[in-house]
């Protein structure tokens, strides 16, 4: 972004990559796909890079509003400085973060998850997918809880999925009635409390009944629990865990 | 006249003791916190349409949603025959709202269907109750008393219908013959009128139709004033909590503007410190106690009907953990009740060396929420537990630095070095380079 900028240009577009998406091994594949994704399309964008930082929503999520409004604040000037206006990101907790309560500080953006923007694209006719990779795949979707039931977005990413024309199957608990994976509200950062099971067994169980064979997600949290799911129940060679991304950027053979 | 006067008594009293037992639930709101302001009128009246009056979410659970839905809107139709029957009771009258005409025919034709309908649905609720394995109604948040509570209330709504239908049935009889010279229609009284009246006389039938209906209207007066003491206060409640919801999306969560006026502080020290730090004296971040909860939270807690709806879907109690989204709002209650008159008396300073946190709901209650919001989605009135919960997380990790060491660990991280994990922001763009590595 610094060197668009320093060039006086200023993209469409704010890729946001977030913190799993810079760190995580797992997440760096969806960010690379993403990337490839925006680069086939030649959509007009630029990232932070370096300069981006948490937007405080761990903090926030574990009651450390100090915090967050610090990080958020920072980053608020950083996005005015280069005059953001759009912002894209792979991650609902982000996305819901930048989207509804950066409002509150004065950061006022037109925000949208990488889900929304591909269905755009696709609607639009800027991205088409004509190979049969998927044809003989069984693909069911978890339902990050930040994009389903905290943003009123179910739709999107199932309309996404739908391009790759693979046969698509429904968990027992979809939507609005989709079972958390485990990850949110900080609990990424830590153990679970005692209990009789973990909350991503109890979710990727429900993924297996489906007799799918990949796994679409649409946030790194989800991915990080339910990949671990599949290699708790053994069954990480038959059934694979992608985020939507990855499924389209296969799709289109990039 | 003797009748009419021994009415009007029955009815002050009635509201005497209701009045004062609302007042007295009513006057702690004054120790709430502000939650929001309550704008966007026609927004909030569409809500209670769709959720209230549409009982949309408590269709999510389609048979007993149904049940529930058919016994609510029995009661709106059946709370205007009732009005009626205060009216006469009042003035001496007999049906006085027959004025309306067709309007009054389908209103009570309407009423006395659903009568059975309700008499039929309660049945349904109470034998799930007493005979059913039902995982909602367990718990550790449900003692004794909210188990007889319920079963006290559906068998009050059950006396309730059985004395409106006989009530009906007395009144079409006594006026019924072959002149038909009643006002309004009674579809299913008519049904069953001759099963029950065969071989009366008009006199037995006049004492069916005066023991139905003074067993009505005091069922009706009893039945309001045991509600508020009872989990079934939502009948009541529950219309106005829908009304008064949080109209964001789920995913918001409310800003804290104390805390917003001190970061800025921080970060702009040169501002006029002395006006905030007086108006700063005495709130405290987050919510420790009853009274540091807003109205919004308080009203909730009055609202719940106990029906652990919220409790079913969540992913932490489905997996064992010990967070029940319900017992969250039913302490709040609970414990409001319990320091309520205490606040009263010596004011927001009063103590009694107890809180809401620990005493009531502990810390690992707390933790183990993943603000995945399925409770509040799930809530068939809009409580909305996450932002309660996240309240007393604020309180935990800003007044007292209590949050668990592996999260204090990602605190330090994103203030070290920009991340929740230990990474140095110098790598942020390391996925970039692994791109071209790969290619």
């Amino acid at each position: 972004m610094a060197n668009l900028h320093a060039e006086g240009k200023k993209p469409e577009y704010l890729f946001w990559v977030g913190c799993a998406g810079a760190y995580d091994d797992r997440y760096k594949k969806v960010t690379q796909a993403f990337v490839k994704i925006l680069a086939h399309l030649g959509t007009d964008y630029a990232v932070l890079g370096t300069e981006e930082t948490c937007n405080g929503d761990p903090a926030r999520r574990a009651g450390n509003e100090m915090l967050y409004q610090m990080q958020a604040l920072q980053v608020i000037e950083t996005l005015s400085n280069y005059e953001v206006k759009k912002i894209i990101t792979c991650c609902p907790h982000c996305f819901n973060i930048f989207k509804n309560e950066y409002p509150d500080l004065g950061g006022h953006y037109e925000v949208m998850h990488h889900s929304q923007f591909l269905r755009k694209m696709f609607d639009e006719g800027k991205l088409n997918i004509d190979s049969n990779v998927f044809e003989d795949k069984t693909i069911t979707f978890h339902d990050p809880c930040y994009l389903g039931r905290g943003n009123n977005e179910y739709e999107s990413p199932r309309e996404v999925i739908a391009r790759v024309r693979a046969k698509n199957v429904e968990m027992a608990r979809n939507k609005s009635f989709g079972l958390c994976c485990g990850a949110g509200g900080a609990q990424m950062f830590k153990e679970a409390e005692p209990g009789n099971k973990e909350v991503y067994t109890e979710r990727t169980e429900e993924a297996l009944e489906t007799g799918a064979n990949i796994v679409a997600t649409a946030c790194p949290f989800c991915m990080t629990m339910l990949t671990d799911g599949l290699k708790y129940k053994e069954k990480e060679e038959e059934v694979k865990n992608f985020d939507i991304a990855e499924i389209i950027a296969r799709g289109l053979g990039l | 006249m003797t009748k009419q006067l021994i009415f009007i008594i029955v009815l002050l009293i009635t509201l005497g003791v209701f009045s004062y037992t609302i007042s007295r639930l009513v006057r702690y709101f004054r120790y709430t916190k502000p939650a929001f302001p309550i704008r966007n009128i026609g927004a909030r009246v569409k809500e209670t349409f769709r959720v209230a009056f549409g009982q949309t979410k408590i269709l999510r659970w389609p048979f007993v949603g149904l049940i529930h839905a058919l016994v609510f809107w029995g009661f709106i139709v059946i709370t205007i025959g009732s009005l009626e029957m205060v009216i006469d009771g009042v003035a001496g009258t007999e049906r006085i709202l027959g004025v309306l005409g067709p309007f009054y025919d389908v209103i009570i034709g309407a009423g006395d269907i659903f009568a059975m309908i309700v008499l039929i649905g309660v049945v349904i609720f109470l034998g799930r109750r007493l005979f059913l394995n039902i995982g909602r109604f367990k718990g550790i948040e449900l003692k004794k008393e909210s188990k007889y509570d319920a079963n006290i209330a559906l068998t009050l709504i059950f006396l309730l219908m059985v004395s409106l239908l006989g009530m009906n049935i007395g009144y079409i009889e006594m006026h019924g013959g072959a002149e038909q010279q009643f006002t309004g229609v009674y579809p299913i009284s008519e049904w069953l009128a001759p099963m029950i009246t065969g071989n009366m006389d008009q006199s037995a039938i006049h004492q069916l139709h005066e023991v139905n209906w003074w067993a009505h209207i005091l069922l009706i007066f009893i039945f309001a004033n045991v509600l508020p003491y009872s989990k079934h206060f939502h009948v009541f409640t529950s219309v106005p909590n829908v009304f008064l919801s949080r109209l964001e999306p789920l995913g918001y969560l409310p800003n804290m503007d104390n805390v917003t006026k001190e970061v800025k502080l921080m970060m702009n020290p040169e501002q006029d410190m002395e006006q905030e730090a007086e108006e700063e004296q005495s709130a405290r971040f987050g919510v420790l106690d009853a009274e540091d909860s807003s109205w919004k939270n308080y009203l909730d807690a009055l609202a719940c009907t106990e029906c652990g709806r919220c409790t079913a879907v969540c992913p932490a109690n489905i997996t064992g953990k010990k967070l029940s989204p319900r017992k969250i709002v039913t302490d709040l209650r609970a414990r409001m009740k319990e320091k309520g008159p205490g606040l009263r008396k010596e004011g927001l300073d009063y103590s009694d060396g107890r809180s809401l946190i620990r005493d009531f709901i502990s810390e690992e209650e707390l933790w183990a929420c993943t603000t995945c919001n399925a409770c509040a989605q799930e809530c068939p009135i809009n409580i909305n537990h996450p932002t309660l919960i996240l309240d007393m997380r604020r309180y935990l990790a800003m007044e007292e630095a209590a949050a668990p060491a592996e999260i204090n660990t990602m605190f330090t991280n994103i203030e070290n070095n920009g991340a929740p994990w230990q990474y140095s922001p110098e790598d942020r763009m390391n996925w970039a380079e692994e791109i071209y590595m790969n290619a």
